[in-house]
């Protein structure tokens, strides 16, 4: 019995290891090539132990100004989107967590209702660019992911239902508190969890986001990390299709310089997150089940 | 009466209004950004003109989806979309359970976290990184596989990005691999809930580990894992737009198992122009995925009525 149970457990961690072993290593690969010197990419190609080391790559790409403004706007756009997200988010989640809010139905319908139905690509590209014009403006990053749809404020509305004691309301309004202040400081206290999984969401879905940028910016000006990394894939695909044909590694980055480019594009979330782990994973047991 | 009905509204009025004004800018952005564009549906009954605008466009009626359903196209992107997303439903599922099992029965809280983390992380880094990462692999002259596996075995390399036989398994590999952290979250939080008082009990019974994991823990995962394929049914028409554009990265030749109907409606849009059908493939995408999520939530409700959606 005793024997059997050391068995299990060797058994269960070499599944847990080999599983963190192939989460990892498409990672340590990308690491390892934005790190190898390009004659030996070009020789030996992809390893994990290449011939020559070299940091090439992150000197070019580093010289060059560009990544600088993808990352000033990457970082502009998520704090901007988030902020703004969160801020709205709230405030249309804590009136429909108030059971006496006249009409709250109704108005949970129309939250909801965004979370069943939805226009598609089509009909809201035509808006956005046509009636909007984002089309190659920073709001074509911030607008259309504000909020996706009814989700988030949904999850927060839940929150505040369950985790504000209706005694704390009661109590400021006796005080005489606005609700605008209220909210401010009654409410905002005691759900600094939810705001972090919410905003965490946001952050992570405005840093992530290329589409927007495939969708409505053609001005090479105008990209941050992902889009310059989606732009760069389009390239190397090109580049994969005349390969036998001689290549021009002049024309574009050299392939250790898109793999850095990409290691860039990952790396601040991959290093943030860890941190907020907590509040991630609470935020997706709340919502994943129940709506 | 009436009187008093008034004077009960100027009250609630007066003691409710700030509420509506807090509600305000997310109901106009979700006027904007949701209710807007379902209008714009309409355009996939039009003969789309640029100068006249989705709403003053000349009607066609259903030419449109006659044109869609006429080629080849309609059928190949409705059969991927939904048996990826089969294949996907069962496979996570499955995945996830497992992993959250395992995860669950690590004594040591950090090392539980060190693995939590690590297999999360291919959750949360885009799409565009992780259409790197497999291109580090399977690149024709310069990936990893040709180069470092199939060469030195003597095999011939293969050009992935264009024989469509692989991308099934691919495909299916790069969603298990990027979401398998994320989605045995929710299972781990129904394993962690269950009374050990049941396992312990059993254990002093004599059942074995397998007997513990058959009769206790899957019975009380039972309403999770059915409201998870349920609502995972109701998404069944919608696939992971990044997913099937960046992996294979737009090569031409995949189309035929890789185009899923998020796919085309893009690519109507932006390069073949054609808009026409891009629409009608929206509208019939939008309109069977919103009778499924009622179909599936209908389901939730004759199975556990708690975790119904509404």
């Amino acid at each position: 019995m005793v024997e059997n149970k050391k068995g299990y457990t060797i058994f269960l961690h070499t599944f847990m290891i080999i599983l963190c072993v192939l989460c990892l290593l498409p990672f340590i690969l990308l690491i390892v090539v934005s790190l190898s010197s390009e004659s030996s990419l070009l020789t030996e190609g992809y390893s994990f132990f290449p011939k020559e080391f070299s940091l090439a790559a992150y000197e070019y790409l580093f010289a060059s100004p560009t990544i600088y403004k993808a990352y000033g706007l990457s970082i502009l756009v998520t704090a901007v989107g988030t902020a703004v997200s969160i801020a709205v988010t709230t405030l249309i989640a804590y009136p429909l967590s108030i059971k006496e809010l006249p009409g709250r139905k109704f108005f949970n319908f129309i939250v909801f209702f965004t979370m069943l139905f939805s226009g598609g690509l089509v009909p809201g590209y035509m808006m956005w660019t046509q009636t909007f014009h984002i089309k190659n403006t920073i709001w074509a990053y911030i607008l259309p992911n504000l909020i996706a749809n009814g989700f988030s404020i949904m999850i927060m509305r839940s929150y505040f239902m369950t985790n504000i004691p209706k005694e704390l309301l009661e109590s400021a309004r006796v005080d005489g508190a606005s609700e605008f202040v209220t909210l401010w400081k009654v409410v905002l206290p005691v759900s600094l969890p939810i705001m972090a999984t919410i905003g965490l969401m946001s952050g992570m879905a405005y840093w992530n986001d290329w589409s927007n940028g495939l969708y409505y910016v053609t001005d090479k000006k105008l990209n941050t990390v992902q889009v310059f990394l989606n732009n760069m894939l389009m390239n190397a695909q090109q580049l994969d299709k005349v390969s036998g044909a001689g290549l021009d590694m002049n024309a574009l980055p050299s392939t250790a310089v898109r793999m850095a480019v990409a290691v860039a594009g990952a790396l601040p979330l991959m290093c943030v997150y860890p941190f907020f782990q907590k509040y991630f994973v609470k935020g997706m047991t709340l919502g994943a089940v129940k709506g | 009466m009436n009187n008093t009905k008034t004077k009960n509204l100027m009250q609630k009025i007066k003691r409710y209004w700030p509420f509506y004004i807090m509600m305000l800018p997310g109901l106009i952005y979700l006027f904007i950004n949701n209710y807007i564009p379902m209008t714009g549906l309409i355009l996939a009954f039009e003969k789309y003109q640029v100068a006249s605008g989705i709403y003053k466009s000349p009607k066609c009626g259903l030419d449109n989806f006659k044109f869609l359903f006429q080629t080849k196209d309609a059928w190949i992107i409705t059969r991927n979309t939904l048996l990826y997303n089969i294949v996907f439903i069962l496979l996570g599922n499955f995945l996830a359970i497992v992993v959250a099992n395992f995860l669950n029965e690590v004594k040591r809280d950090v090392t539980k976290k060190v693995y939590q983390t690590v297999i999360l992380l291919p959750y949360i880094v885009s799409i565009v990184v992780v259409a790197f990462l497999a291109n580090a692999f399977l690149a024709g002259d310069t990936g990893f596989i040709n180069n470092h596996i199939l060469i030195p075995l003597g095999l011939q390399p293969v050009q992935f990005y264009r024989e469509t036989k692989y991308w099934p398994f691919i495909l299916t590999f790069v969603s298990l691999w990027k979401s398998v952290g994320y989605s045995c979250i929710i299972y781990l939080a129904s394993i962690a809930g269950i009374d050990p008082g049941l396992y312990e009990a059993a254990a002093l019974d004599g059942a074995t580990r397998w007997q513990r994991f058959v009769q206790i823990t899957m019975p009380c995962l039972k309403s999770t894992i059915i409201t998870l394929f349920i609502l995972a049914i109701g998404k069944i028409f919608y696939s992971d737009f990044g997913l099937f554009y960046q992996v294979p990265m737009q090569s031409g030749s995949l189309f035929p198992v890789t185009q899923t109907i998020d796919t085309y409606v893009f690519y109507g849009l932006t390069k073949n122009n054609n808009i026409g059908m891009s629409a009608a493939a929206g509208f019939y995408q939008s309109l069977v995925g919103f009778v499924l999520v009622l179909l599936s939530n209908l389901l939730v409700r004759k199975a556990s009525e708690e975790n119904a959606m509404f």
